[in-house]
């Protein structure tokens, strides 16, 4: 067997093609979920009841005025869950609830004939409630002492030694917003039974296998008898991979109860007003710097908002805590997790996992505390970067840390930063109603699931007689291009070209116990688990091929469809060599498994080597803002990112610049906004549309968008050598961040730290710039009298949003 | 769902909640037999579809995917992702029909009867990709694939527009307008969570000419069907689509509760956010009277069946204000369908066209089976979406008075650049003759229960020096008009403070010394038809 990371003569990996279902894509012959509907017959409609109060204990649930609409079936209550009525693996997440949780919980589901029923059906359905207290915002949360989970400490060196020996010290706060997922498509599932009483259920899911573990265990059945297929998602990242379980689970009942095809499809009101979305922080902090600008110590406790449920709070919190150093050596840490239970939406997976979360903290500490040590944040950055030989605060070593000099080198080389920041300052100097900040910025990931047990993978790979190739593999396809991997992989493994392969969708009982495919390890896992079983039949077919040449099999490879022996003009050809096989009575399928090796995490001390490798990267942005509004626009973004040796180009850099758009509309544009009053509508998300979320549209794309991938990068251990892109490219977006930051403090005198909401909407831009102002610079304030409690006050008028100023502690 | 943050989509004059169990009036005229019920059709991807069994809101979306057109998909219900977009054939500017970008969730099917519609599958198959759909394959314009049919339609209605040109040296004319003339602004309604746009622009900049023999180049050079009257019932409920404007009121007359549907941006939300649903709709979007443009000395009136993107593009930037705030408004593919007269109709205090149709001193044009009427709009709006449109009257047009400001700007702040609604928006109009500020009108959006002028500010200006004075006292005054509120766009702070701020930026960019008065008649002067052009008084050709 040859090495993980070993490519062969003429390999598919590495070549740059289109996404395997572009050509679906574009014709709008590519089906999701919902897309088949109009294809299945009999399908009834469900829809939920939900309550519109942010807490209560339900006394009363009728449902006979909604049995009265016409083309209204049944109504799914707790009552007809013959298993257990939970949602997901923790207890905490009751399907039909008794206690309404947060505003806009389902605690029933109306299934008709035609959606419009069943939309009045459920308007019909009578709930009588008992209000309860509710917690809408972490502070309320903290301040009641609503914590769920565990409480994690992750501790490295002695802080307070640290601290003491630091010769500057600061402290601070920092809000970090959530983030909706808003995958296009919606939360989808179609279930139906079959003449022998089985499940199926087809779901929009990153994780198939959890989705049939739910949806069996609330049928109170095994899950040989259950189902799942995901075709593909409209987008998942993180949002699909616990939140579909419950709605797979009330089409499977609905179809059990009745008999017939049930759909399960969320609007975006009710997706955005049920689904889960990323963990808010709150976050206290207290660093320490040498005389030289070196960190020497950070203490920080971080308050995730976990919302009504556990959910996956807790190995996102773990994450979070694995990635505040970032790129950055801190010898002392004490770094505390906690996760408060809000009456809102169940926090979740989302792209990065908590690492955002986590390394935004340093980012942020760094970005404001660079002009009280009168360093360039550039400078201060690249001087607190890991060396070779120091390892992370849970004790894993840093691999390749010189990977961040050579993208840093390269981002400021390709980038022109040097005159391009001469160029901003020239600019600065000469506009007083505008200003431009230019800002570098890196990025350490680490790849593998925190949790061990995760990190293995199936495939199942058939050869049949003419020669053409299915594969099926565990992972989900949400756009991310995995499945055109994949293909590349097994064709690669195989000798033979891409046509000859199909994907199978992923389903349950081709490939059993999968992980989610999250993480960013999908590609990784799955990957070698094709590998691997593409290796078994390629073996075998080459002993077969040894007989036809009259050749011993390890001088015989198979390259572009033929087998021939090392310099041999000719050879055999794949179809005649896999019929030949079949008459030979040879396996012509094999089932491929993959475990990432060398991983072991202890999570009650926070310590150990969780990840297979860090994925790097570095960024660097530059922005304008308006003084008058706020209002900026990124007018240039050079990405150097690290994906080891790309399986797969095209995918790659889609999924680096999709990563960092994603990751800048958090950052700066989407705005998560809770009701936070005590009326009727306490605890309602207020920007449940399209029209009140925004989402980054062209007009936030960089003007200019000069991305690369990191040349001689190849990963050992890594499948064909290349790494992990899912994630990490999202926070390369720190770069806009602390441009807009920059750009801020230009307003006011030098050496002023700005801090920055989080996102850093134009109104939040628009505050920072006024407090910046307000420290002595020019240019047309607004009134005293109308920003809150003066100019001066260096409070955004949202307390919910306010940022401590830092200051010397 | 709240009904007031997607209110700034046009459309409909006269919509009215629907009442329950009403009678339908039965001296109605009578209508074509062959409109009823199962009379109507559209063509499809090239083939007749009959309408079929349809309620009066069914979408064009839900018809299409229940017909299996699945590439039309649902993103948000409410026309801001474009990820339902398909195309219609339309009576052209440029040629005599050209192909439209529509939102087909807002759209009532109905409202499609007897046209030509593209879907995503109509344009090409995965065996025989239509050059938009190769472009976007092979460059990674398609992640996840949900958004990308609708993008193909958006960037497929750019591909074919008759005035695409592009451009002699071949050279990026900017960041939202390619070398091969495609205008970016034609995606500006689609969203892709996936890809970050880079790829999608680069396919649309990609593109080339359509071939000479290309079957939709050639349906353009042919006449668009014209509209037919339609009467289709269901279950109690009906969709009407009057033959004229007397008609039209004649109906209006008789069922006053009728909900009146033209471009159904605003109409199309309420329903699938709010379930409204009406007994009876009443169609004007394609009725002759309303869709016309007359330019005179005197004025310059716009039908109010005309939809933004026709206003625009006939306009050709003659109203200097109108053309700073078109590209503000919405995205493509609702001013495509979306109409001014629905905009002001709606009386949506954050809809766009009012600040600036304020500061243009417009009038509105009513109309109803007793006659005609003209309001100034100053005076239409009388509460949060209420106005002194009586029962049975609809807007026939909008009357803008020439001479034109000279100085104008149209300010408009929002958290996303491009297709957000309104915080705050500010149209400004001001005339300054000799040094002093001989008239000013400034419209307000977003800071009061409808659109309001700032009159305060306006009398603060007018009559003195156009300074850095005169300015920063009208700027504390302008602050202080309206009654802001917070709201999860923005802190009422923000929005007041924001206001002052225009009237900054509106100085700085056009300091004293700085001359420009209205043109009076005819043309206006190329110089006003683009933003408020710093003139120094000694260039000034006076």
């Amino acid at each position: 067997m040859s090495a993980l990371s070993e490519r062969p003569e003429s390999p598919a990996v590495g070549a740059a093609v289109p996404h395997e279902s572009a050509r679906l894509h574009v014709t709008g012959a590519a089906q999701f979920t919902d897309d088949l509907i109009p294809r299945t017959k009999d399908v009834l409609h469900a829809h939920p009841v939900q309550v519109p109060q942010a807490h209560a204990r339900v006394t009363a649930l009728r449902v006979a005025p909604a049995l009265r609409v016409p083309g209204v079936v049944r109504v799914l209550t707790a009552a007809d869950v013959p298993g257990v009525n939970d949602a997901g693996i923790k207890q905490d997440e009751p399907l039909f609830p008794e206690e309404v949780m947060f505003f806009g919980h389902a605690v029933c589901w109306v299934l008709a004939e035609t959606y419009e029923a069943a939309r009045v059906g459920a308007a019909a359905v009578e709930v009588e409630t008992e209000p309860l207290p509710s917690y809408v915002t972490v502070r309320e949360a903290i301040a009641a002492d609503s914590f769920q989970g565990a409480m994690p400490q992750l501790v490295r060196g002695d802080v307070e030694t640290g601290l003491a020996d630091a010769v500057h010290v600061f402290g601070g706060e920092l809000e970090i917003a959530g983030q909706e997922h808003f995958y296009l498509e919606t939360h989808s599932s179609l279930a139906h039974v079959d003449e022998a009483g089985q499940v199926f259920v087809q779901s929009s899911t990153q994780h198939p296998s959890e989705t049939q573990e739910i949806v069996a265990h609330v049928l109170g059945r095994a899950s040989n008898e259950v189902t799942v297929q995901c075709l593909r998602m409209g987008g998942g990242f993180g949002g699909k991979e616990m939140q579909p379980h419950g709605l797979a689970a009330i089409a499977a009942l609905g179809a059990t109860c009745t008999g017939r095809p049930v759909r399960v499809r969320l609007t975006r009101a009710q997706d955005l007003t049920m689904s889960g979305k990323r963990h808010g922080f709150l976050v206290e902090w207290r660093v320490g710097f040498d005389a030289a600008g070196r960190l020497l110590a950070l203490e920080a406790t971080l308050t995730s908002d976990g919302g009504w449920s556990l959910d996956l709070s807790e190995p996102v919190l773990a994450r979070a805590l694995c990635h505040v150093d970032n790129a950055y050596w801190l010898p002392h840490v004490r770094l505390n997790g906690r996760i408060v239970r809000t009456h809102k939406t169940s926090s979740t997976a989302f792209r990065g996992f908590g690492g955002p979360q986590g390394m935004l903290v340093i980012e942020d500490i760094l970005g404001r505390c660079a002009p009280l040590l009168g360093i360039d944040p550039m400078e201060l950055r690249r001087r607190n970067f890991y060396r070779r030989g120091q390892t992370t605060p849970y004790g894993q070593l840093v691999r390749h840390p010189e990977r961040l000099d050579r993208l840093w080198r390269q981002v400021v080389d390709t980038g022109d930063i040097a005159a391009r920041q001469r160029e901003v300052a020239a600019f600065n100097a000469a506009h007083p109603h505008a200003k431009r900040g230019l800002a570098v910025t890196p990025v350490k990931f680490g790849i593998s699931f925190n949790l061990t047990a995760f990190n293995q993978a199936g495939a199942l790979v058939h050869v049949y007689r003419d020669g053409s190739v299915l594969i099926n593999h565990g992972g989900t396809e949400m756009g991310q291009g995995l499945h055109t991997k994949m293909l590349q992989v097994a064709a690669t493994e195989l000798g033979i070209p891409l046509g000859r392969m199909r994907l199978a969708p992923t389903r349950t009982d081709k490939v059993p116990n999968t992980s989610a495919t999250a993480a960013s390890c999908g590609a990784d896992l799955n990957g070698g688990a094709v590998r691997q079983a593409c290796e078994q039949l390629r073996e075998r077919l080459t002993r077969v091929a040894a007989t036809m040449l009259g050749l011993n099999a390890a001088d015989i490879s198979i390259v572009d469809g033929v087998a021939r022996g090392t310099g041999a003009p000719t050879g055999v050809e794949w179809n005649d060599l896999v019929r030949t096989a079949y008459f030979q009575r040879v396996q012509l399928f094999a089932a491929g498994f993959y475990r990432t090796e060398g991983l072991y995490w202890d999570s009650a001390a926070m310590q150990g080597s969780p990840f297979k490798y860090f994925a790097y990267g570095v960024a660097a942005a530059e922005v304008e803002v308006d003084g008058f509004t706020g209002t900026y626009r990124t007018r240039r973004v050079d990405i150097v990112h690290d994906v080891g040796d790309s399986l797969s180009p095209l995918i790659d850099i889609g999924q680096i610049e999709g990563g960092f758009v994603q990751g800048a509309g958090w950052l700066t544009l989407e705005d998560l906004r809770w009701n936070t009053g005590t009326g009727a509508a306490r605890g309602q998300l207020a920007t449940r549309g399209a029209s009140s979320y925004k989402l980054p549209s062209f007009s936030e794309m960089p003007e200019v968008f000069n991305v690369t991938m990191l040349a001689d990068a190849a990963e050992e251990g890594a499948v064909y050598g290349a790494k992990a892109v899912g994630e990490p490219p999202l926070m390369l977006a720190f770069s806009v961040r602390e441009a807009l930051r920059q750009a801020a403090a230009a307003f006011g005198p030098a050496g002023i730290s700005i801090d920055l909401a989080s996102p850093a909407t134009p109104e939040a831009v628009f505050w920072a710039i006024e407090r910046a102002r307000a420290c002595g610079g020019h240019g047309p304030t607004a009134d005293a009298d109308l920003a809150p409690g003066g100019a001066a006050n260096a409070g955004h008028p949202t307390p919910e949003r306010a940022l401590r100023t830092v200051s010397h502690v | 769902m709240t009904g007031t943050h997607h209110a700034f989509r046009p459309d409909l004059p006269g919509r009215q909640e629907p009442t329950a169990g009403r009678a339908v009036s039965t001296d109605t005229p009578p209508l074509p037999d062959d409109t009823t019920r199962s009379g109507g059709d559209i063509t499809v991807n090239g083939r007749i579809t009959p309408l079929g069994d349809v309620t009066p809101h069914t979408t064009a979306l839900e018809w299409l995917r229940g017909r299996g057109l699945t590439g039309c998909k649902e993103g948000c219900g409410e026309g801001e992702c474009g990820a339902c977009a398909v195309l219609v054939a339309r009576p052209g500017v440029d040629s005599p029909t050209e192909w439209v970008a529509v939102n087909a969730c807002l759209l009532p099917v109905a409202a499609l009867d007897a046209q030509e519609i593209r879907t995503a599958e109509g344009l090409g198959s995965p065996d025989r990709l239509h050059p938009v759909q190769h472009e976007m394959a092979v460059r990674g314009g398609s992640q996840c694939g949900y958004c990308t049919p609708g993008f193909v339609c958006s960037m497929a209605a750019e591909y074919y527009r008759a005035g695409r040109r592009a451009s002699p040296d071949g050279d990026v004319t900017g960041h939202d307008k390619g070398p091969n003339g495609f205008d970016l602004d034609a995606l500006s309604g689609n969203l892709c969570r996936c890809t970050g746009y880079r790829p999608i622009r680069d396919a649309a900049f990609a593109l080339g000419p359509p071939v000479p023999d290309d079957q939709l180049v050639q349906r353009q050079q042919a006449p668009t069907a014209p509209p037919r009257p339609v009467r289709l019932r269901h279950g109690g409920r009906e969709f009407v689509r009057p033959a004229s404007l007397p008609d039209a009121l004649r109906r209006l007359r008789e069922q006053p509760t009728a909900t009146v549907v033209a471009g159904s941006t605003d109409w199309g939300v309420q329903v699938n956010l709010q379930g409204a649903r009406a007994e009876s709709v009443l169609a004007i979007d394609r009725l002759a009277e309303l869709r016309k443009l007359m330019i005179t000395p005197e004025s310059i009136e716009v039908g109010a069946g005309l939809a933004l993107s026709e206003i625009e593009r006939r306009l050709a930037g003659r109203v200097p204000l109108l053309a700073h705030m078109f590209p503000l408004f919405a995205s493509r593919l609702i001013r495509n369908r979306a109409t001014i007269g629905g905009n002001l109709g709606t009386g949506s205090p954050v809809g766009d066209t009012a600040p600036v149709l304020l500061a243009l001193a417009a009038e509105v044009i009513l109309v109803s089976v007793d006659g005609e009427r003209r309001v100034p709009l100053a005076d239409y709006f009388t509460g949060y979406r209420r106005s002194v449109r009586r029962s049975g009257e609809l807007i026939r047009a909008v009357r803008i008075p020439r001479p034109l400001a000279g100085l104008v700007a149209f300010h408009k702040i929002a958290k996303r650049r491009f297709d957000d609604v309104t915080s705050v928006a500010v149209g400004f109009a001001l005339d300054v003759v000799g040094g002093t500020v001989t008239r000013a009108r400034i419209g307000l959006g977003g800071v009061a229960a409808t659109p309001i002028r700032a009159r305060a500010t306006e009398a603060a200006l007018e009559g003195n020096p156009w300074s850095a004075a005169t300015v920063a006292a009208a700027a504390r005054s302008l602050r202080r008009e309206g009654t802001p509120q917070d709201d999860h766009r923005s802190s009422a702070e923000y929005r007041a403070a924001m206001l002052g701020q225009s009237l900054l930026k509106l100085y700085a960019e056009n300091p004293a010394p700085y001359e420009i008065a209205a043109v009076p008649g005819g043309r206006i002067a190329a110089a006003t038809e683009h933003q408020a052009e710093r003139r120094p008084r000694n260039e000034r050709a006076v």
